[in-house]
């Protein structure tokens, strides 16, 4: 590779992918409503929500497969689905899992993936298929029929597909299902390692442990709408400043809770063997003194810090159920 | 990899950002696709099965003949069975004639049918078109696979019909249905030219299809519905009530290549045929364009 990192591909537009008020209606649900996605050239994009927020459908409008109710999408700077034929070969794509001829080989599938391709080069595919499998670990069983595999290796092959020529900008729709907890780091080390040759990376999932280490960007989908959407500092800078919380072990919970609320904590929870209450605007250190000066044996301390996992809950709430 | 080695010192890049524009070559090898297209259409075991069975019908067809050749038995088709004791020839037209209302269409529904719904049902629709393979080329690359399908299969009835009759009956000179002796050669050019019509006829029924195969995800509701609408022409091709509607019905044309062994041949019917089944083929495939055109793709 030469050491021209700027390429004559890259477009004027800072950013690599940029939707304004881009909303889909399907009959009487508004799947993704009025969003303003940002995704700046070079980011790795985490786009996160819980399932059915509407990523998938954000997705399927950025690579042309559905069409938008309204609002625009600018691609790699132009405009979709107008110039789908140009943008997309710059493109990679995984979307909602990988889906491939059944009685056709790893191999044979890529091969027909990229004779599809109406400007790859015949010459170099036996090359390129075989690297890009290769690149995702599936070479050894790059023969074996795509129904033989496992939902891992099936979803490596669509990693694969994405990687089959040069591309300006990765939209890997939840790339870590089905994958094990190696998988998924090789995942990670791939996305990282092409983000380092300035691929822009747009990343969806549902889980904030996975996209957390590898991305720079942050965007969250809840119910249709991008709640939040920045760098990940700026939403660390968040997490900072959601309230803290303490957690004091003690055997007089209820002289420890009382203790707390004459600090001026709220929430003050007291249940067996332990309060936990929010610290609000209250000094850490004058906590323990005031817990000693009422009698109350201290077992244990605990600031809690929330994590980047708790703002993404507090914007997305928590549980199981499916947004609508 | 052997294959691989032929591109010896090609740099590959994979992944990563391009250091040149991705070169344009592809642009002189749309051939490229429709033979992958072809592989997998004549790879796949189900297609396979039923040019199987296509072939066997002359056979069977043959030797059942042959078995029964004292009684002089004449079925049906424009008169080529009782021919075919006479030239081995006729038994791949008597093959045509026998296979024209169902079998045949239903090879040629079963690919088209199967053209888009099918990629759909799979998921594959939505990473051909992130390719992107772009959805008119799809369809139209689809679509010219499905009409060499149809193609190979006609002539392959033929070609069987003509390996079983010469083997059972021999061959020499054609006395066609006009009463005139041509030659063996003149009658398989004869036979050749009705492969051709036919094709083009379900060429007309595949496009039928292609935009039946626009409209649904389920690959085997797409087949159904154009074996449906095939028989259904068929039906009210024999209603004398609305005889105004025949001319205007795809298949009413398709027994009209028994023209070909007349001397002259009879050209009429055969033109009208061609342009019934064009534009048959023109309004189908603008119809499945219009539709695949502008479709929400969320398979």
């Amino acid at each position: 590779m030469t050491a021209d990192v700027t390429g004559p591909a890259r477009g004027s537009s800072p950013a690599s992918v940029r939707t304004r008020a881009l909303t889909k209606r399907f009959r009487h649900q508004t799947a993704v409503d009025a969003i303003d996605l940002e995704v700046p050239a070079g980011a790795v994009y985490g786009f996160l929500g819980p399932n059915g927020s509407g990523k998938t459908t954000t997705i399927r409008m950025l690579l042309g497969l559905i069409g938008a109710t309204s609002g625009e999408i600018e691609v790699l700077g132009e405009p979709m689905p107008g110039g789908a034929s140009r943008t997309l070969r710059r493109v990679g794509a995984l979307v909602e899992g990988p889906a491939f001829h059944p009685y056709l080989s790893g191999r044979a599938n890529l091969a027909r993936l990229d004779a599809a391709d109406p400007h790859s080069d015949a010459r170099t595919a036996p090359a390129r298929i075989d690297a890009a499998l290769d690149r995702v670990g599936l070479l050894p069983a790059a023969t074996k029929r795509f129904r033989a595999y496992s939902l891992g290796m099936r979803q490596r092959l669509a990693i694969a597909n994405a990687l089959l020529v040069p591309r300006d900008l990765l939209v890997l729709d939840e790339p870590t299902n089905g994958l094990d907890p190696q998988g998924t780091r090789e995942v990670r080390h791939l996305v990282e390692e092409l983000a380092a040759d300035g691929t822009t990376v747009l990343v969806s999932s549902h889980l904030l442990s996975e996209v957390d280490q590898m991305c720079t960007h942050i965007g969250v989908m809840f119910e249709g709408r991008l709640v939040t959407q920045g760098t990940i500092e700026a939403m660390h800078d968040q997490a900072r400043s959601v309230d803290q919380a303490v957690r004091v072990e003690t055997d007089r919970v209820d002289d420890a809770a009382t203790a707390l609320r004459g600090l001026g904590l709220t929430d003050v929870r007291p249940s067996g063997g332990h309060v936990s209450a929010r610290l609000g605007e209250v000094e850490v250190a004058k906590i323990v003194p005031a817990l000693v000066d009422a009698y109350v044996p201290v077992l244990g301390f605990t600031v809690v810090r929330p994590s980047l996992e708790d703002v993404f809950v507090s914007l997305t709430g928590e549980g199981f159920d499916v947004s609508g | 990899m052997s294959a691989a080695s032929t591109t010896g010192g090609t740099d590959v890049l994979v992944g990563g950002r391009p250091d040149r524009d991705i070169p344009r070559t592809g642009r002189a090898l749309p051939l490229r696709f429709l033979r992958s297209e072809l592989s997998i259409i004549f790879g796949r075991r189900r297609n396979v099965a039923l040019l199987a069975v296509l072939a066997a019908i002359p056979v069977l067809l043959a030797v059942a003949i042959k078995l029964s050749s004292d009684g002089d038995q004449g079925g049906g088709g424009p008169g080529f069975f009782e021919a075919i004791t006479s030239n081995g020839l006729f038994v791949a037209f008597a093959a045509l004639a026998a296979e024209l209302p169902l079998f045949l269409p239903l090879a040629v529904a079963a690919a088209s049918g199967d053209a888009i719904a099918g990629e759909a049902n799979q998921g594959t629709l939505r990473y051909l078109l992130t390719i992107p393979a772009g959805r008119t080329r799809l369809l139209l690359t689809k679509y010219a696979a499905v009409v060499i399908f149809g193609l190979v299969a006609t002539a392959l009835v033929a070609l069987a019909g003509v390996v079983a009759g010469l083997a059972l009956f021999g061959g020499g000179d054609v006395i066609l249905l006009s009463g005139t002796t041509t030659s063996l050669l003149d009658g398989v050019g004869r036979l050749a030219l009705s492969v051709l019509y036919l094709s083009a006829c379900f060429a007309a029924l595949g496009a039928i299809g292609m935009f039946v195969s626009t409209l649904t995800e389920q690959p085997i509701a797409a087949i159904v519905a154009t074996i449906g609408v095939n028989v259904l022409m068929f039906i009210l091709d024999q209603i004398p009530q609305i005889s105004w509607l025949h001319p205007f019905l795809l298949v009413d044309h398709w027994a009209a290549f028994g023209d070909l062994l007349r001397d002259p041949m009879a050209t009429d019917a055969i033109g009208q045929g061609l342009l019934v089944a064009l534009a048959y083929a023109a309004v189908f495939m603008t119809a499945a364009w219009a539709r695949f055109g502008s479709k929400d793709v969320t398979s």
